[in-house]
């Protein structure tokens, strides 16, 4: 009844070729951007924006980053802590060798750093797939977070822990332990929402559709002349930008100091790669849905069972992830396609609620 | 210059120098293959029988070892001979095993038979953290140590330092391949194993049954996995970076290829010996550490050349 497209016709091909077509989708987009920018900012505290929001936000960006890899182009990464590394710890550089630079400038090469070394740890990807490509990719891993204890160039010759220099963006403090919640929150949304936009239009494009082509069957997308090379390094180029955009807002904006083996360790590539397997693999919303997930369900399950039920701390732990993987299975055998598939069954009914035949 | 010399040069002087403290090295290189091939052969087990890429091997090895210590520790009081002991809680874990099998066989392969492969992967992934948190839930989280009564004394051969330990886990590994050799081309049970492991279809077709091949796979790579985490916990204690170093097996396997046993331990062998000597006489290169992604990036550079592995069967895809 609410949710029924009914009459509303599309008379040109912009508007059939828009994002949200559906009058009642861009209602509900409105009201989420709304809260999202003119309520969020003025009731935002420390807490919420460090333990909630913040996390929620830049592992979506993370999470849409690898989704674009994994779940449109098909390609199982595990180097994901490695790039975010390379994210964090390029920005850092950047930061501290140019400091007039602007901090925008700054994260966005910095992805960009993070994509020509993803393009490099993928090119095995031409050759090999599937779980091989898995194993391939645990050596960035590896490596890179390796490379960053080691070598004494990347931390400038200090100690192996790099912290955020203060820099400010349109007069207001963003980085550093002064910055105020509140413009730290607008500064990853702003990122959040522009890099949404831009990765909606990239994957219903000529480019998503080539790597959704090399997902579905490799060999028969070359057949009909899709280029391999292209289209899979141009995925990793893309996921890796992502990625590495999400390390440098890690670093810059939610932890302000940062170790390369304890922040960004073998655990987060996993997690990541739960997060949009939860929230379903090759859709945006799903990266949304299932870091939503993964970052807020610690926090749900540490104030009910450890402030609750008064539970050890450990022990609620380790129930956190005995859950993790069980509902990994679950969704697997369940919803292949994760919550956002979920999200898209609810729609459907809507559409015929409440009198459904 | 300085920098060529120590990478190309010095490293070869050191090893004719010291052939003993180079002998030393390449012994305890081979020994950690062997524990790197002990996880793999569970891999490839699995693999062979099912094509699952089980991810969680190496947890199963720190759950079983966690479950082994576990009993010890609850046996421990009832004052019996520690032979006894050992021997109970073994048996135990063995059982613990071969249940896990059956529980993930109906849970977990049943629920998802005919899915695509990389679902298969990922839902090990899964697994192997609802193992982790299991054997974390049941047997605490800190670090234990694991003594079944295995020698650890050292043999000192003419100034070569041998841990005694190392040998027996030579030793079980090399009557581990033994046995499943035998395992796999004598008994009815193995024929099965291997019908299954070419065709899934054609073995149905002449009354294989699938689900009991599967629970007795995971339960082979289970025990298989039991002797791994033995000779890990024996050496480095029971913890959670078990599961990590396990993670090691997977370039092991990709080097010796998904299918093959043999492959496995001889994979394992290279990276053992590798690594180890590259973190030691390379050491002025780099600083050290590299033991934690020099086999990775060993197998990667190898994928770029022979995607098979040495002696994996040649990847044939079809439209």
């Amino acid at each position: 009844m609410l949710y029924r497209e009914t009459g509303q016709f599309k008379r040109n091909y912009a508007a059939d070729q828009q994002l949200f077509p559906i009058f009642q989708d861009k209602i509900l987009l409105g009201v989420i951007l709304t809260v999202a920018l003119a309520v969020i900012p003025f009731v935002i505290n420390d807490y919420w924006s460090k333990a909630i929001l913040l996390p929620f936000m830049v592992y979506s960006f993370i999470a849409l980053g690898l989704n674009i890899l994994v779940g449109y182009c098909g390609q199982i990464s595990l180097g994901t802590g490695g790039f975010m590394a390379v994210g964090a710890y390029s920005s850092y550089k950047l930061c501290t060798a140019f400091p007039e630079m602007n901090l925008v400038f700054v994260i966005l090469l910095s992805g960009g750093c993070t994509a020509a070394v993803g393009v490099l740890f993928g090119l095995p990807s031409l050759r090999i797939k599937g779980f091989y490509l898995a194993v391939a990719t645990l050596a960035a891993q590896f490596f890179l977070i390796w490379m960053f204890n080691k070598v004494p160039w990347f931390y400038n010759y200090e100690m192996s822990q790099i912290t955020a220099p203060p820099r400010e963006m349109f007069g207001f403090l963003v980085s550093g332990p002064q910055a105020s919640p509140t413009a730290q929150y607008l500064f990853v949304l702003g990122f959040l929402i522009v890099f949404t936009w831009i990765a909606l239009n990239l994957v219903r494009g000529r480019i998503g559709r080539s790597w959704m082509s090399i997902r579905d069957m490799d060999i028969a997308a070359e057949l009909l002349g899709i280029k391999p090379l292209k289209t899979k390094l141009s995925a990793f180029a893309v996921s890796s930008f992502y990625i590495g955009i999400g390390g440098a807002l890690i670093f810059h904006i939610w932890l302000g100091t940062v170790e390369a083996t304890e922040a960004f360790d073998i655990l987060q590539s996993f997690f990541v790669l739960f997060a949009i397997i939860i929230g379903g693999l090759g859709s945006v919303l799903g990266a949304y849905l299932g870091a939503a997930f993964m970052a807020l369900m610690p926090v749900g399950l540490k104030v009910v069972l450890v402030d609750g039920a008064g539970m050890a701390v450990d022990t609620a732990k380790h129930i956190e992830i005995m859950l993790v993987g069980s509902l990994i299975i679950f969704f697997l055998i369940k919803e292949p396609h994760g919550l956002a598939r979920m999200w898209q069954i609810t729609k459907e009914k809507l559409r015929l609620w409440p009198f459904p035949y | 210059m300085e920098f060529l010399h120590a990478l190309l040069i010095q490293p070869f002087a050191d090893m004719v120098m010291e052939p003993a403290f180079f002998i030393e090295t390449l012994v305890k290189g081979l020994m950690a293959g062997v524990l790197y091939s002990l996880v793999a052969l569970g891999f490839v087990l699995i693999f062979k029988a099912s094509g699952v890429f089980n991810f969680a091997q190496g947890v199963m090895a720190l759950f079983a070892a966690l479950t082994l210590t576990g009993l010890m520790e609850l046996l421990e009081p009832s004052g019996m001979p520690k032979a006894l002991i050992v021997i109970l809680a073994i048996a135990a874990t063995i059982v613990v095993m071969i249940l896990l099998a059956l529980i993930i066989e109906r849970l977990v392969l049943r629920p998802l038979v005919n899915q695509e492969l990389i679902i298969l992967f990922m839902a090990t992934l899964g697994l192997s953290y609802v193992l982790e948190g299991a054997g974390d839930l049941l047997w605490g989280s800190d670090v234990k140590v694991l003594d079944i009564g295995l020698p650890t004394d050292v043999w000192d051969i003419n100034g070569v330092f041998i841990e005694q330990l190392d040998v027996t886990a030579a030793i079980a590994a090399g009557s581990l391949v033994a046995v499943l050799a035998v395992f796999f081309t004598k008994t009815r049970i193995g024929r099965a194993l291997r019908a299954v492991a070419d065709d899934h279809q054609a073995a149905l077709s002449v009354g294989i049954s699938l689900q009991q091949i599967w629970v007795i796979v995971w339960s082979v790579a289970g025990i298989v996995a039991l002797v791994a985490g033995i000779m890990w916990g024996s050496k480095s204690g029971v913890q959670f970076s078990l599961s990590l170093i396990a993670l090691k097996a997977l370039p092991v396997l990709i080097l010796g290829g998904f299918t093959s046993i043999p492959g496995a331990i001889i994979g394992g062998l290279i990276i053992g010996v590798g690594e180890k000597i590259v973190e030691v006489f390379w050491y002025s290169v780099h600083g050290g550490a590299v033991e934690n992604w020099f086999a990775f990036m060993l197998a990667l550079v190898f994928l770029m050349f022979r995607p098979q592995g040495l002696f994996g069967d040649k990847i044939i895809e079809r439209v």
